[in-house]
């Protein structure tokens, strides 16, 4: 029987929403509020900022992070930059703007309540950022520079070099700090969370493991919050950094929390292309780059000339060709599309899974200086990866698995569906539809910490009776059991194969079958040859070492494990949505010129799936989208 | 270089390798030196995927694997380092571990891994150490004190693009340690300035900029860190190019605030 999921948006105009919701969110009173405990898993832009907002109000809080430091959290390695409606341009951008192409971006599959909101306190991030220090890039006349992304027509993009996460996730980190030294905020590092802890329907506190020491412990709050990032990892190889997992939302899940879109992924296409076998990772090269370079193949069929003795007309700049409006910036989506379908035509570069990105014209126009200002250090990672010169020979990219939109369902407070379980940034579903928009997902980790949690979670606190629990409630010890007996029955198989291989085998089957095209065959094999592997982990894993130490084997067959579940769910959820949308391809749901084709009649809704006690076993339920101030069209961006 | 025709996304050429690393099962017990060989590592390969390849080799030959720290893997979250062959992060200039790549290595060479090697910088496992202490340094002042909410709008202050870029140049630290590693006093002084700096840069930092300098500066004391004395070491290593002058400038920020 599948359950009705409320949204919860408030009722009222728009861009009235969120005003009158705040005003009628129940508030704690400062004194009370350090009578309130709140976790937080993860400390990337959206937990670092939770942590920090919520540490300076006065709750009492407990940020954990798997890295040594709150500042390593893959938020860190956003390059390009960080969305705001500030129209600082004077070029026509607006709240509603931000709004409208955020929504068409995601090609109509996000809810219009929440991404008004974000658009709206996009601006203040701005503010908050430059008063933490962040040094965005600036003119001459000392006020902020702004750059274009892809899906926009506005330069609404402020960025600090090639390294704009980085140097938003350090403001965060150090508002972080600032709460840590006050004592506001307990910190664990190198510890991760295993598993909720759900008290009388409530979440109520987590199961950790300390890396170094392999102690597992528990602990206990009055809410808890998962800024856990996302699940790219499935894929093994992705822009994603090595330690990021699904299984602190995985674990939620089969507690009972929902998880919606789980098929949505973005594969980015600026991205440096594969070498080999024994590659570890994919590296990003920032879409702003497109903003600067040409993305070309030969026209001919095997064309094994150097770059630059091709001339002029024998190239085929596709992107331009297509989509004259708006180029080279095209949304993520498409321009990933389109670079798999001139390489699966024969037209690749380099090892033939690759495309050029070329700087020639723009290097020619404004000169190399003012390229290597704005892009320099992607430049020297590129040249550092591939022992090339970009300024000299154009870059090969090719799309990599980059981001996932799907993720843990919540309403318009971003709550789970399990009461006092809140899901910000990357981990939660709710903001990016079925595509994101470059520059989008720094502003949503943000937004969600420093101005949407801190009053839903008030509310929350303010407005239920929470009866005290602590850690010695019986439900801790059941859920510390479950997580010991994982943990020892991981270390006890002592098979044969190792957790990287079974990670890299997972990969494959995602990569081929989950990809950039997805068919109802590759699909069903997914699902049949999924399980398999899942079942041949569990016989079979081989995990060195012990419980009670620092073991990264251990850490990683864990994670492994999590994802051998969640694989399945994916590639079900991508089956059954039986249209294409955004990063969603089914190559049976196109229109005759190749693009997305969506089917609003049945599938303008958000699929939540719910844990039933059997891994691949969900009821699917459906959040329909409403819309009602944008109409539904077919994206063109041409 | 390791191109042909403009492209280098081959696989490379096979190197065969012995492998000096620091083996230490925690920081209750003493470590040693141990040799490993490896062949077929491609020119191509980052070093840590090469050490991704020992550890699979190690754990099939039933031997545990090496650990060492390591996430993003593209140079920008600081978790990973080593010395090799005595230097922090490897042979490359401004290059992390992870970017490092087995094209900077020969067939036939001998290569010691060793762990950051301080006092402050405790070994938690072979190549992994805590760097706790870094965070300690931060926590006493490596911010300004705002709050979430009622900040001026970011165009209220305008800041002179020289000063933007001078601050976002120190802002670059990744906190990995490599300066601590390399200088023979184990100082913290580059990290430290690099941050002092940054703020200092920008007219948001300036209400607290010598207490900051002050209290940054008794922390790195008090954690174990050396002082500096112009060995420059720091600076050759960094990943970031972090420069020296940020020492200066901290220095200048201290007498201020003694003042």
């Amino acid at each position: 029987m599948a359950t009705v999921l409320d949204s919860k948006v408030p009722s009222g105009p728009l861009g009235e929403k969120w005003e009158k919701h705040k005003f009628e969110s129940k508030l704690v009173n400062p004194a009370n509020r350090r009578k309130f405990s709140v976790i937080v898993v993860g400390t990337g832009l959206a937990g670092a900022s939770a942590a920090a907002s919520l540490g300076d109000m006065g709750y009492k809080v407990k940020a954990f992070c798997f890295q040594d430091s709150p500042r390593r959290a893959h938020s860190i390695a956003a390059q390009g930059g960080i969305n705001a409606a500030k129209n600082y341009r004077n070029d026509g951008d607006s709240v509603h703007r931000l709004f409208y192409d955020t929504i068409k971006g995601g090609d109509y599959r996000a809810r219009e309540a929440n991404v008004h909101r974000l658009a709206e306190v996009s601006v203040n991030i701005i503010d908050q950022c430059v008063a933490q220090g962040v040094p965005f890039a600036r003119e001459y006349g000392g006020l902020l520079d702004n750059r274009s992304f892809g899906g926009a027509q506005v330069s609404r993009t402020f960025y600090a070099r090639g390294q704009t996460g980085q140097q938003l996730l350090l403001g965060a980190y150090s508002a972080l700090s600032r709460q840590i030294h006050l004592n506001n905020v307990e910190m664990h590092t190198r510890t991760e969370m295993l598993d909720l802890v759900v008290v009388d329907g409530r979440a109520r506190g987590i199961i950790t493991r300390n890396l170094v020491t392999g102690a597992v412990e528990r602990h206990s709050a009055d809410a808890v919050l998962l800024c856990t990032g996302g699940y790219g990892n499935v894929f093994f190889l992705s822009t994603n950094a090595q330690g990021c997992n699904v299984t602190a939302t995985w674990r939620a899940h089969r507690r009972g929390a929902f998880f919606a879109n789980p098929c949505y992924t973005q594969i980015h296409p600026t991205c440096i292309p594969v070498h080999g076998e024994d590659q570890s990772k994919l590296t990003l090269m920032s879409e702003s780059l497109r903003n600067d370079g040409r993305v070309w193949v030969p026209k001919a069929k095997g064309d094994k000339r150097r770059a630059e003795d091709i001339p002029e007309a024998e190239r085929d700049y596709f992107l331009e060709r297509k989509y004259p409006a708006f180029g080279n910036l095209v949304p993520r989506d498409i321009a990933s599309r389109n670079a798999k379908e001139v390489c699966d035509e024969g037209r690749g570069v380099g090892e033939g899974q690759a495309v050029y990105l070329d700087f020639a014209a723009s290097i020619a126009r404004v000169g190399e200086n003012v390229i290597r200002d704005r892009y320099g250090n992607l430049f020297d990672m590129y040249a550092k990866i591939t022992a090339e010169n970009p300024y000299k020979t154009p870059m090969q990219i090719y799309p990599a698995v980059h981001y996932t939109m799907g993720g843990l369902w919540v309403d318009y407070n971003l709550q789970s569906t399990i009461p006092g379980l809140f899901v910000l940034g990357e981990a939660n579903f709710s903001d990016h539809g079925a595509n994101r928009l470059g520059a989008s997902a720094l502003m949503q980790g943000l937004a969600d910490g420093y101005f949407v949690a801190p009053y839903t979670i008030g509310n929350y606190l303010g407005g239920t009776k929470l009866d005290p629990v602590t850690a010695n409630a019986p439900e801790f010890g059941a859920v510390e059991n479950d997580v010991n007996e994982r943990v020892n029955k991981l270390l006890s198989i002592k098979g044969n194969k190792t957790p990287l291989a079974f990670h890299k085998e997972l990969g494959k089957i995602m990569w081929n079958e989950c990809g950039m095209a997805r068919s109802k065959d590759g699909l069903e094999s997914a699902l049949k040859r999924i399980p398999e592997l899942r079942e041949e982990f569990w016989n079979n894993i081989k995990v060195t070492g012990e419980a009670g130490e620092f073991n990264q084997q251990l850490e990683r067959a864990g994670r492994v494990a999590d994802f051998l579940e969640f694989g399945e769910l994916f590639a079900k959820d991508a089956l059954v949505r039986e249209e294409s949308c955004g990063g969603h391809f089914r190559v049976e749901h196109q229109t005759e010129e190749g693009e997305a084709k969506r089917d609003d009649d049945n599938f303008a809704h958000v699929a939540a799936y719910e844990w039933t006690g059997k891994s691949g076993a969900q009821t699917r339920n459906v959040e329909q989208l409403i819309f009602e101030n944008v109409k539904l069209t077919q994206r063109s961006y041409k | 270089m390791a191109t042909l025709n403009g492209t280098s996304n081959g696989h490379g050429k096979m190197l065969s390798l012995t492998l000096q690393i620091w083996r230490q099962k925690n920081s209750k017990t003493k470590g040693r030196m141990e040799e490993y060989k490896i062949k077929g590592v491609s020119t191509e390969m980052s070093f840590l995927e090469m050490l991704d390849m020992l550890n699979e080799q190690l754990i099939k030959e039933g031997k545990d694997p090496v650990a060492f720290d390591h996430d993003c893997r593209e140079g920008i979250c600081g978790m990973c380092g080593a010395m090799v062959n005595g230097y922090a992060h490897g042979p490359d200039e401004a290059t992390t571990l992870c970017q490092t790549h087995m094209r900077s290595f020969s067939d036939g060479d001998t290569i010691t891994i060793e762990p950051w090697r301080a006092k402050a910088f405790p070994v938690i496992k072979d190549l992994a150490v805590d760097r706790t202490s870094f965070e300690r340094i931060i926590q006493s002042g490596g911010y300004i004190s705002v709050g979430t909410g009622g900040t001026p709008d970011a165009n209220a202050i305008p800041i002179p693009k020289e000063a933007a870029d001078r601050a976002m140049d120190a802002a670059q630290c990744i906190g990995c340690g490599a300066c601590v590693a390399a200088c023979p006093n184990a100082s913290a002084m580059l990290f430290t300035s690099a941050k002092i700096s940054h703020l200092a840069n920008l007219p948001q930092g300036q209400v607290e900029r010598h207490l900051r300098a002050a209290n940054m500066i008794r922390a790195m004391d008090e954690l174990g860190f050396g002082n500096c004395t112009n060995h420059g070491e720091c600076e050759a290593v960094c990943p970031k190019e972090i420069k020296m002058e940020n020492i200066a400038l901290m220095n200048r920020e201290y007498f201020g605030a003694m003042m």
